[in-house]
């Protein structure tokens, strides 16, 4: 690389351009462990994206975090201190967000967050140079509750696991949630066995059971759920039913109601092309994780078309412009830098032996999150 | 809290504690007989799910993916005691932590490069789908109830093994005094071998009989792993009647500390923290239990000293 620069520093010094320095990105996200589904389809959304623009005066380096917040820690600062990166990105759970992205920004180093959207960032919190491209982690949960009420529900119960997003989850859909809750209950992040849980919920009386549960841990809820013999109806975020997990939970899952930010009905041309040139690539569905991979790299693509890294305001005006195509629809920023945009209610289907979301309604339309009258910036 | 629920909750808390025991059973007897912590064990009863999801997959049976986890494991088991773990015998502990954790990367990295990041479908066997009402109206899953009854079975048939066999007095000379039983000529090499992968099997069940209610991925091992640590260390390291003591009262502390906690906390705290305190201090339980357990025996349960 280092090599590569330097020739391209002599060319451009010898023909007198004025082009822009390189713009080198580093993404820590989890590729190990039981999270590295999510972390993996970020990647691959993110790097179809770079290929896509097929630009040259662009490096990403991959790291992986395993889930555990000190080491992620030890690579945003290797990245930032020996790597010399411009823009950090891709990390996927909030806790390692928490650790990782105030120190980046408070560095002068750009954050653009692939998933993760804890509270904290998008009010007190927030910085100019931090950047959701997914969502704020309420969001999801805030359309389930509004979802629910059109449903006609009126008495759910409520989990999550107890760390920074399952907090967030459950005040996301208290906050939309009219009905009454018949109970509350925070599980063990990792937590692999619910059947105290569901028995809980069994002796609950309540109506419907709401839950936050991402990764593995949605998939033993589900199955156990199943076999439990409780048909209460069930509603989620997208989380629990993306496409990395939906064939593990198999028939458990068929006809829940989870709502998502994108699907890979959602109708416009760059979604389909993406859902296509995805599949072409890598041989399976993309996840909501891989399309806010993809926009992600887009957006950072756009912004570098405008702007040069160096000059961090211009660089700043063009990503808060977020000038590119979304696979979203319309994308547009918030004052504090968190999507304003549509969340959609999915259903889960079965397309042949796959299992699959079609979009049944929109839960709500232009959105933005609720700690944006806290962020000063 | 009803007496049903209470009833409901205690068989949970049955189901959990005999699921850990498939899982420290074999862990307990590497640790008593050969002195050797196996930080492996996790991985091996990922390997036992993993067959288990795959030989599912690809015949259908239940059955057939139980014996092939019995099988896949036991011959990793034996796989691994015979090209390294058979090394570290005589190294000291912390040599066998280095070369046990390197083993969990190895396993880890390796599963991931044979089936992929993304979690694997295992279902429950359809005779077995859904709940069964037992005597005074509870609901309880057949599966689970099936786990019990499996899992007590084992147990049975382990302490029948260490008890009433020949091949269990010469595990159990074995883990008195290793040097007089060989010298006795009772090939210990064989037995390591075999009590290495017998409880690798047994873990490969436990993977395999779990992993149809959960999730069949890459680091399911782990969480259990530290598990079963906990049940040794409260019943006694070496001992099978240490382990099923300590893996009951490991599985009803948990299951009855995060239903009760938040309850109790609800009597005197608004509930929004009644919740959050009960939660947090519930995954806390289980070490506050060894914790007190070592206080008065320092060597556990039915450790000898």
């Amino acid at each position: 690389m280092k090599l590569r620069s330097a020739a391209l520093a002599a060319a451009m010094a010898l023909t007198g351009a004025t082009a822009q320095a390189d713009v080198k990105v580093g993404m820590i996200t989890t590729l190990s462990g039981g999270g590295a589904g999510l972390g993996i389809d970020v990647r691959d959304g993110f790097m179809l994206a770079v290929k896509q623009a097929g630009r040259d005066d662009l490096d990403v380096v991959i790291e992986d975090d395993q889930r555990k917040p000190d080491i992620a820690v030890q690579l945003a600062d290797k990245m930032i201190q020996s790597e010399k990166v411009d823009v950090l990105t891709g990390i996927i759970w909030s806790n390692l967000a928490m650790a990782v992205v105030p120190a980046a920004t408070a560095q002068g180093k750009f954050y653009l967050s692939p998933n993760a959207g804890p509270s904290p960032l998008a009010g007190k919190g927030c910085h100019e140079n931090y950047f959701n491209v997914a969502w704020q982690n309420d969001n999801l949960h805030e359309a389930a509750g509004a979802y629910a009420n059109d449903a006609g529900l009126k008495d759910s119960f409520i989990l999550a696991p107890n760390y920074p997003a399952g907090k967030d989850a459950l005040t996301g859909y208290k906050r939309f949630f009219e009905g009454d809750l018949s109970g509350e209950l925070y599980t063990k992040l990792g937590q692999t066995d619910y059947a105290a849980e569901i028995a809980q919920i069994r002796a609950s009386g309540a109506d419907s059971v709401y839950f936050f549960l991402p990764g593995g841990m949605g998939i033993s809820f589900l199955k156990q759920y199943a076999a439990s013999g409780v048909d209460l109806p069930l509603v989620g975020p997208a989380f629990s039913f993306d496409q990395g997990i939906l064939q593990a939970v198999g028939d458990a899952a068929m006809g829940v109601k989870n709502t998502s930010q994108w699907n890979k009905d959602i109708d416009n041309a760059t979604n389909a092309a993406f859902v296509d040139t995805f599949q072409a690539e890598y041989g399976r569905l993309p996840s909501l994780y891989a399309s806010q991979g993809f926009d992600t790299a887009n957006l950072l693509i756009s912004a570098m078309v405008k702007a040069d890294v160096a000059d961090a305001d211009a660089f700043r005006a063009a990503l808060k412009a977020a000038e590119f195509d979304s696979v979203r629809g319309d994308f547009a920023f918030g004052d504090n830098h968190h999507p304003v945009q549509d969340i959609y209610v999915r259903e889960v289907i079965k397309e042949g032996d796959v299992y699959t979301n079609k979009i049944i309604a929109t839960g709500l339309s232009n959105h933005a999150d609720a700690y944006a009258v806290d962020c000063k910036m | 809290m009803t007496t049903l629920l209470f009833i409901e909750q205690m068989l949970n808390g049955l189901q959990f504690g005999v699921m850990l025991f498939l899982m420290s059973a074999g862990l307990t007897l590497v640790f008593g007989v050969m002195g050797l912590i196996n930080l492996a064990h996790g991985s091996l009863y990922m390997v036992g799910a993993f067959a288990a999801a795959a030989v599912a997959a690809a015949t259908g049976s239940f059955v057939l993916a139980l014996m092939a986890s019995l099988a896949a494991a036991a011959l990793a088991g034996a796989l691994i005691e015979l090209t390294i773990i058979r090394r570290l015998y005589d190294r000291d502990h912390l040599d066998q932590v280095l070369a046990t954790f390197a083993l969990i990367l190895i396993f880890s990295e390796g599963t991931r490069w044979m089936f992929g990041s993304f979690p694997l479908f295992l279902d429950v066997p359809s005779v077995l789908a859904g709940p069964v009402t037992l005597p005074g109206g509870i609901q309880y899953p057949a599966y689970r109830l099936s786990i019990i009854v499996i899992g007590l079975v084992v147990a049975a048939g382990m302490f029948g093994l260490i008890n009433r066999t020949r091949i269990g007095i010469r595990i159990r000379a074995g883990e008195a005094d290793r040097e007089m039983i060989a010298a006795l000529g009772v090939d210990i090499a064989k037995l390591y071998t075999f009590v290495f992968a017998l409880g690798a099997a047994l873990a490969g069940f436990a993977g395999a009989l779990v992993g149809a209610i959960q999730s069949v991925q890459v680091g399911m091992g782990e969480p259990v792993l530290i598990l079963a640590f906990v049940v040794i260390v409260i019943g006694g390291i070496g001992s099978i009647k240490g382990a099923f003591v300590g893996a009951l009262l490991v599985g009803f502390t948990d299951t009855m500390g995060r239903v009760l906690l938040p309850q109790v906390f609800g009597l005197f705290l608004e509930p929004s923290a009644a919740v959050s305190v009960g939660s947090a201090l519930a995954s806390m339980l289980i070490y506050i239990l060894m914790a007190g357990v070592l206080v008065f025996r320092p060597r556990g349960l039915y450790g000898v000293a």
